[in-house]
């Protein structure tokens, strides 16, 4: 499998700040891969790092081989979908999407039919003679997406594509992002702060604090097997264990992470837990409980009776639920 | 009586408003009547009788001539050189973050916020420091240092307006920075730009303090009116030339006018 972007201790300093913090990294070619983290964690200007907006400070970035250090973003074979679209005001839509292939002296018949291509597979045939500010977010979204796949790029970045949009419409694009993504099999790098969204839409996850890689893995991996209490904590809102109990359980004194789902309310024979509260989800209610000096949070279906507050109850879960995490961090 | 809803102005109020507005523009008017009266040693009132034949004794005056092309000549040099470090100035500004960012910002204004006695006085003094002759050359120097003012402030307003990442956006589409100019900034900027040039133009084309103290033999045009004013003869000449001053200046002023109020609706639909 071709390496498509790879970091090597990938270093950016803003004089102090550690923004990106000796990274290693690689993606592979047709790979669907979210960086997740809190903001200020690294992960757009890693994104901006391939993008060649930034030079790192130290380390070695390489797309698909070739050292990029002094290659400037115009001669990247990436294209990016901005944040905040960054579509030309002063040009209307079929403009804006042929924009590159302008720049590349394509002419004009040929790249306004490459950019109507573009439009229609984002779902917005027609809309070329508007101007962009006369599209919903959502289709302006659309559109940096067609601006950008028309280049036909190796690597496509996208940075928080989906953030300005509302709950419904994020829903049905990240469905056809990885539609897409699919057809095309072009690499897509996408950065976001939504757990939710990185987990559904990725083939592979690296999760950023602090400049640096927490963990990468499949979705799966990230969310049933954090190797941090970070990870566990932002991905899913694991609960974590403290070591004392975990060794009562176990033997090891190490902290573990439990999925709220895993928790059950059994009559006997379970670890004596007190509710503190709970709160409707929809789907699924949310019951805080205390488990000796632990807050832990448990999911249960919304069929199920919910517990009063202050109630003393038994929770269990199975043992393969309990997952203990390499740092005692 | 109401109209569209809204309840109107007592009249005491219109006629109050009336008169504020003639006594600003009707000795305008006036110095537009006195263009042709026929009376030319003063400005008597009312004019004895009404001729055409200042114009063409304008027309034939060389001096005029004279002025006129000299005031051209240095509004549009410095307007040109206040456009070009205008616009870099403002993109530096507005585009990065450096050490004493806000300290340029401020020198850079304070040409137009001085007095421009203050002003043409230093730049006096600086000239004969520098042994520098008094010639065209430091009437424009002296000009643009307030020329630029008005263009940097058009173009910094329209640079934060405008989203830095269209930039970004253009390099990443494959345009070098030559080509994001062309393509991105100068359109986004370009009527910030032209308002500004005409404004600077226009403040350049009737300036009088700054000219006296930088202009060695020379008269621009509005140093001319200055000293024909003094001498009795042919008056009805200066308010000739006054109308054309007025059109000269007025025109780019409203020029500029239209083309920034269109140019925010463009620039504001961007994000």
């Amino acid at each position: 499998m071709t390496t498509a972007v790879s970091f090597s201790r990938v270093s950016r300093h803003f004089g102090a700040v550690r923004a990106v913090d000796d990274v290693d990294l690689s993606i592979a070619e047709g790979e669907f891969f979210a960086m997740l983290g809190p903001s200020g964690s690294g992960k757009t200007t890693c994104l901006r790092l391939i993008a060649g907006f930034e030079q790192p400070t130290s380390g070695h970035i390489e797309i698909f081989g070739t050292k990029v250090e002094n290659v400037p973003p115009y001669r990247r074979n990436v294209n990016t979908v901005f944040q905040d679209y960054a579509l030309f005001p002063h040009m209307n839509i079929i403009d804006n999407v042929a924009y590159g292939l302008m720049i590349q002296g394509m002419g004009k018949a040929e790249r306004h039919k490459a950019a109507n291509e573009a439009l229609e597979l984002v779902a917005l045939p027609g809309y070329g003679d508007r101007r962009p500010g006369q599209l919903s977010g959502g289709q302006r979204q659309r559109v940096a997406l067609a601006r950008a796949l028309v280049n036909k790029p190796r690597v496509l970045l996208l940075d928080e594509p989906l953030g300005a949009l509302d709950l419904k419409l994020r829903e049905q694009m990240q469905d056809e992002l990885k539609t897409l993504q699919r057809k095309l099999g072009i690499t897509f790098v996408f950065v976001t702060h939504d757990q939710g969204e990185a987990l559904s839409m990725a083939d592979r996850v690296a999760v950023f604090n602090d400049g640096k890689i927490q963990q990468v893995g499949s979705p799966q991996d990230i969310y049933q097997r954090p190797q941090s209490r970070f990870v566990a904590d932002f991905v899913g809102s694991s609960n974590v264990l403290e070591p004392d109990f975990v060794k009562q359980l176990t033997g090891k004194a190490t902290y573990a992470s439990l999925r709220p789902e895993a928790i059950r309310f059994v009559q006997s024979d379970g670890h004596a837990a007190t509710v503190t509260g709970s709160s409707y989800l929809g789907g699924t209610t949310r019951v805080g409980l205390a488990l000796g000096d632990m807050r832990i949070n448990a999911l249960i279906a919304a069929d199920q009776v919910v517990p009063q507050n202050g109630a003393a109850v038994q929770i269990s879960w199975q043992e393969s639920e309990l997952h203990l995490m390499e740092d005692a961090q | 009586m109401r109209s569209d809803g809204k309840q109107s102005a007592p009249f005491a109020l219109k006629a109050a408003a009336g008169l504020g507005l003639a006594f600003m523009h009707l000795p305008i008017a006036l110095i537009f009547v006195y263009a042709f009266t026929t009376e030319d040693k003063s400005y008597q009132w009312p004019p004895p009788g009404f001729t055409l034949k200042w114009l063409e004794v304008t027309w034939n005056r060389p001096d005029v001539w004279d002025a006129l092309k000299l005031s051209l000549q240095v509004a549009t040099i410095s307007t040109v050189i206040a456009m070009v470090l205008g616009t870099l100035c403002a993109a530096a500004v507005s585009r990065t973050k450096f050490f004493g960012r806000e300290t340029i910002s401020l020198l850079v204004i304070l040409p137009i916020a001085l007095p421009g006695i203050i002003t043409g006085i230093a730049l006096r003094s600086a000239f004969s420091i520098a042994d520098i002759p008094f010639s065209i050359w430091t009437i424009i120097l002296g000009h643009a240092t307030f020329c630029v003012v008005v263009v940097y402030n058009n173009a910094v307003a329209r640079f934060r307006r405008t989203s830095g990442s269209l930039v970004e956006a253009s390099m990443d589409l494959g345009a070098n920075s030559f080509q994001t100019f062309r393509h991105v900034i100068l359109p986004n900027i370009g009527t910030a730009l032209l308002a500004g040039g005409m404004l600077a133009f226009a403040l350049s084309f009737d300036e009088v303090i700054v000219t006296t103290f930088t202009a060695g033999q020379q008269s621009t045009l509005p140093i001319w009116m200055l000293e024909e004013l003094v001498r009795p003869r042919q008056r009805p000449v200066t308010n000739v030339v006054a109308m054309v001053v007025v059109l000269v200046t007025v025109l780019p002023i409203l020029a500029a006018y239209y083309l920034t109020r269109d140019g925010d609706q463009v620039a504001g639909s961007g994000k």
